[in-house]
Formats: C-alpha cells, structure tokens, sequence
C-alpha cells in the first residue's frame, strides 16, 4: 500500500522527466520530420515509376533504377534550364551582394545628408510587393525592349533582392569597430582598399546571409520568368519543369527526377555556406 | 626631426564645441602625455593631430609644414589604437606588412621591417598567429610593432594601457619607455591616468573641458600646479584644498580656527584657496598643539602608511598621510598642523596659482 502511493508521488510528469531542453528537442524533431518529409518523399519518387508512386508512396525505392534521371538528363531541355537558371540566378546575386554591399557600407561608414533617408529608402522597397507591379513592369520592360531576355528578369530579382539586403549588410557594418578603418587609414589605404581588404573580409558572414536570403527565392522563382520570358531555350528550371507536366502528364517519376535536380543546387550551397550562415547569426551575440 | 606646432586648434562636432583653441609647441624627441578626465577632449585633439579628423580652426605645423589638409598616411605619424585594431582576418606578420606594403617599400626593406620590429617587441613566435589567439599583452605588442614598421617620426598611442590588467601594465608601461629611447621620435601618448603620465612623460599636457590646463614637466606640475584643478588632479591621493582667510600673518579656516604661516602669496588677496598633499600636514590629538581643528571620519591602513581622513570646521574632507602606527577611531577631536612652506595658494575668484 504504502510502496504503492510512493510510486504514485514518485511518477513524474513529461515535462519533469524530460526537463523543458527535452521539449524543446522532441518538438524540434517533430519540426524536422515536418521539414524533410516532402523532401525525402520527392527523393524516393524520383526513382520510381508512375505505378510504383501511386501504389506505396512512401516505400524506400530501388536506387539503382536511375531510368527517371537519364530520361530527364537526356530526352528533355533540363540541361539548358539548369543553365538558364544558374545564369539568371548567379548574376542577380552578384548584382544584388556587390551592389547592396557598397551601399550600405556608405551608408553605415560615411556622414552624408541623407544618408538616413537613402536607407530609409532601400527598407521601403521591403514594402513593397513587385508582383503588384507586374503591368507596369512588363510594359516597361516591352519599351525597353528587353522582354524574352534574361536581363529583364535579373533587373528585377536585384531590385527585389537590394533593400533585405541593404538592410542586413548595413546593421552588421555599424557593429564593426571604427577603429579598424582609422587604422587602415593610418596605414595608407585609400576608401575602396579599406572596404576591399579590411572590411568585406569581415562583412563575409552576413554576406552569406544575405545571399542564401536571395538565392532561394530566384532559384524557385516561376511567376516573373512566366511573364518574361516565352522561347524554350530562355526558360528557367521552375519555369521549365511545368512543361513536363503537359508532355508526360502521367510520368510523375520523371517530374520528380526534375524536381531532385532542380533543388539540388541550392541545397548544396546551403550545406557548403551553412557554418558560415550560422557563424553570421550569431556574430555578435558572443565575443 | 619632428617638431609639432599646434596653433589656436579648435574642434567642433555639429553645434558642440569639443576644444576651445590648443596651442602647444612639442619639441623633436619628446614624451608628450595629454593628460585629462574622459570627455576632456585629449583623445579628440589625438585624432586632429593623426588626420582622422578634420580641424574646424587653427594651424598644425609639422617641423613648418602646415598638415591640416595633408592625408594621415602622409603625416609622417603612425597611431596606436585603444583597442588595438589589428585586423582580424590577418595574421601578424601581414597586420605589419599591410601598412608596409602601402608605402610602396620593397618586398626585402618590408620583411627586414617586421623582422626588426618583431624583434624588438619579441613577436618572433606568433607572426603566424591570427589576433584572436593572441594575450592582450602580445596585441599590444602587434598593434605597436605594426606602428613601428612604418617607421614614423611621430608614434601615438591612444591609451594603450586601459584594456590591459594591472599586472601587465606596468611590464608594457617599461617597455613603451624604452621604445621611446630606442626609436628616438616625438611620442604622445593620451590616458586618464596620472600615475602613467607622471612615469613616462617628459612633459604632460593637463587637459580638462576642452582647454589645456598646464604643459609642463611632471616636477613642475607636481610642485608647481598652475591652478586648482592641476593641483587636484596631479598626485595621489589628491592634493587637499581648503579656503581661506588671510589674516595678518594668519590663515583662518570657517569653524577650524587659523594657523600661523611664514609664507604668504605677495598680492594682497584676502580669500584664498590653500593647497596641501597629504603628506604636508600632520595630525596630532594633542588639543592644545597649533593647527586646524577637525574630527576624524576614517582611516586607511595601508600597510608603509596610515591615511587618516579628517572633517574640518567647514566641512572639507581632508586626507593625511600619517605613520602606519597611527590609529583613530571615528569622530576623535583632532589637530591639524600644516608645513607653511608646502602650502600652495591660488586665488579664490580666479583658481589660478599665486606666488608665494
């Protein structure tokens, strides 16, 4: 009897036993398995055939059945969208770092009049939604007569990408000691070698921030090239992946072998830079 | 050679005047220590005279070569930075080379540079070291090694001590000394603190609200402050300043009664301000010995000495220095005599010194 109540005040709730870290894991997990699940069922469907997809979606494929990957590889345009894509998305952000980066260096370094106003003007692009603008912008881009080329599209993914990065390039540049400048100016340096050599070293952690912030975005980007851009041969990845779903409407296993290859770049670029997106996270948090 | 003129400098951030109008002559050769509480402007007038910052008025001559308008790099000057400022994604040898290179030296006079410098601060083992794995003693020794390589006529250092501990500061403070005597340039040195500026300097510069004080050798800003606020803020613990009423040859103090003095200043003020450190005064119990009278408020043991704190008639707080044996409890009537030739006057109205 008495062994009895003792056990019963010696139970413990979930949160004694595992302590509220415990918590915070289990729902952390649950989160991932939330996160991966769609990834990792896209990953298995890329290795089966449309009846196998249909009959155990989750069933672990056989890997060596590569049939989806070499069809996509070889019989549709995925080689000259991955290109079009990597183009379009690589210059845009090294319009948007280099661009974003010089601005805000200027703004957070150099007293000038405006200079508030001039940021203040870069945060509101961050307001503003350019697919509201699409009427305008295709009838200017039509005037300019760049419509059905990828600089249309790369002008506005800089616009796009610019004010986010602005801002975040210019929060961390105010946390970087004076000094270091005032010594480079001692030492010689003129203004773009103290930005060259001493600053954009230290600014590299939030310029892997601001640009896995842009990057994501313009590589799954399907509404702007949808306007832009009509010739096969200019098309995107998001863009071009939709024309399978007319010609092999049934073929889901190929559509996903595309999607695998498509989200493949950018996920390796997260894993490479993902020390580094970290490290900016939390510069400044500990010395 | 390196000898600075400074004219009528003045400095103003926007509306608010940070120094009112610096003149100082310094020699070629010199130890320079401004001197000052924070905000006094000595850190300001530093950066004026690197070409950090720009001079809102006034001249600054370089041996007669007018620099107001002359790039930092070209100045002739290197600086010392308060938090040192090495650039952290370089290692040492390259936080030294930077500067060097940027001068257009050659490759070998660049690496005969480091070699010399780093042998001179003993950097030797860590010029593969990044900033971040080195002591702040070692980052100091970079930060002045970096200076060194540029071989400048003249060296600032920007308190250069203040994020060292205690221990360190004075091995650093030696090794700045004799830096100093082996480079053989014009130095300026800026710290808040007196005991530093006391041991290094040849002269110190006392800066307070924007405006030099004193410029002076340490002896003579010790013996000879030329107002209240250099004889307060030169020695420790602080010279003592009571006021005064000249009588005859007697000096009265409000609630204290007067003291008999064989010194007085020659013009024929009646209110003044009497100067006196605490080792020029004595404290006695006996009631009838000659002197101020006060009660005691507390007393420091300090081991060689006793510092024993008295509340006079007007309310002053005074410290003495006392012989280590001395010890008085609180509120213990006592008597104060003062050695009349140590006592310091200056004028109530103006706070300048008076000659005695």
């Amino acid at each position: 009897m008495s062994a009895a109540t003792e056990s019963y005040y010696d139970r413990r709730g979930l949160l004694q036993t595992l302590g509220r870290d415990g918590l915070i894991q289990i729902i952390l997990i649950l989160n991932t398995i939330v996160m991966l699940g769609p990834l990792v069922i896209m990953f298995f469907a890329a290795f089966k055939t449309n009846a196998q997809i249909f009959q155990s979606p989750f069933s672990i494929p056989d890997f060596s059945n590569v049939a989806n990957i070499v069809k996509i590889w070889t019989e549709t345009n995925f080689l000259r969208y991955l290109i079009n894509s990597a183009i379009v998305t690589g210059s845009s952000i090294v319009l948007i770092l280099t661009l974003g980066t010089m601005a805000a260096y200027g703004i957070a370094r150099y007293n000038f009049r405006g200079s508030g106003f001039v940021l203040m003007f870069f945060v509101a692009g961050l307001t503003l939604p350019l697919k509201l603008a699409i009427i305008p912008l295709f009838i200017l881009m039509r005037d300019l007569g760049i419509l059905n080329t990828q600089l249309s599209l790369v002008i506005i993914y800089v616009a796009m990408g610019l004010p986010t990065t602005v801002f975040i390039m210019t929060g961390f540049i105010r946390t970087l000691p004076n000094e270091l400048e005032d010594a480079a100016r001692m030492d010689g340096a003129s203004e773009p070698r103290i930005m060259w050599s001493v600053m954009l070293p230290l600014v590299r952690p939030a310029m892997v921030i601001a640009g896995i912030q842009n990057v994501v975005p313009i590589w799954n980007d399907f509404f702007f090239p949808l306007i832009f851009i009509q010739k096969d041969a200019l098309k995107t990845l998001p863009q071009g992946l939709t024309t399978f779903m007319g010609e092999y409407t049934t073929d889901w296993g190929v559509l996903f072998a595309g999607l695998l290859l498509s989200s493949a770049p950018v996920i390796i670029v997260y894993i490479v830079l993902s020390r580094q997106f970290i490290n900016g996270m939390t510069a400044g948090a500990v010395k | 050679m390196a000898r600075m003129t400074l004219s009528g400098i003045k400095k103003s951030f926007k509306s608010v005047d940070v120094l009112h109008g610096i003149d100082l002559e310094i020699s070629d050769r010199e130890f320079v220590v401004f001197v000052g509480p924070s905000g006094c402007g000595k850190s300001t007038l530093l950066r004026l005279i690197a070409g950090l910052d720009t001079i809102s008025s006034g001249e600054f001559h370089i041996d007669d070569r007018r620099m107001n308008e002359v790039a930092p790099s070209r100045r002739g000057i290197a600086m010392v930075f308060q938090s040192y400022a090495l650039y952290p994604h370089m290692d040492v040898y390259e936080n030294m080379a930077f500067g060097a290179r940027l001068m257009g030296l050659e490759k070998d006079e660049v690496e005969k540079r480091i070699d010399e410098a780093s042998r001179m601060l003993r950097l030797d083992p860590l010029l593969k070291r990044k900033p971040r794995e080195l002591s702040g003693g070692q980052r100091q020794r970079v930060a002045i090694g970096r200076a060194l390589v540029r071989k400048p006529k003249v060296l600032l250092l920007d308190e250069p001590l203040s994020n060292l501990d205690a221990a360190l500061r004075s091995d650093v403070r030696l090794e700045i000394a004799r830096l100093h005597r082996e480079i053989g340039g014009t130095t300026i040195y800026v710290t808040h603190d007196q005991v530093e500026a006391m041991t290094l300097a040849d002269r110190i510069v006392v800066m307070n609200n924007g405006k030099v004080e004193q410029f002076g050798s340490p002896r003579e800003l010790y013996e000879r402050p030329a107002n209240t606020f250099v004889a307060t803020f030169i020695g420790s613990p602080r010279m003592s300043l009571l006021n005064v009423e000249r009588d005859g040859s007697n000096l009265a103090l409000a609630g204290s009664g007067s003291v008999n003095v064989s010194r007085l200043p020659q013009s024929g003020e009646r209110e003044l301000v009497i100067g006196v450190r605490p080792d020029a005064m004595a404290v006695s119990t006996d009631e009838n010995a000659k002197g101020f009278k006060g009660s005691v408020v507390y007393t420091e043991y300090l081991g060689e000495n006793t510092y024993v704190y008295v509340r006079l008639g007007d309310g002053t707080l005074v410290g003495i220095r006392s012989s280590a044996s001395v010890d008085l409890p609180p509120d213990t009537p006592v008597v104060i005599a003062v050695a009349s030739e140590e006592i310091h006057y200056f004028s109530r109205a103006t706070r300048e010194r008076l000659a005695a």
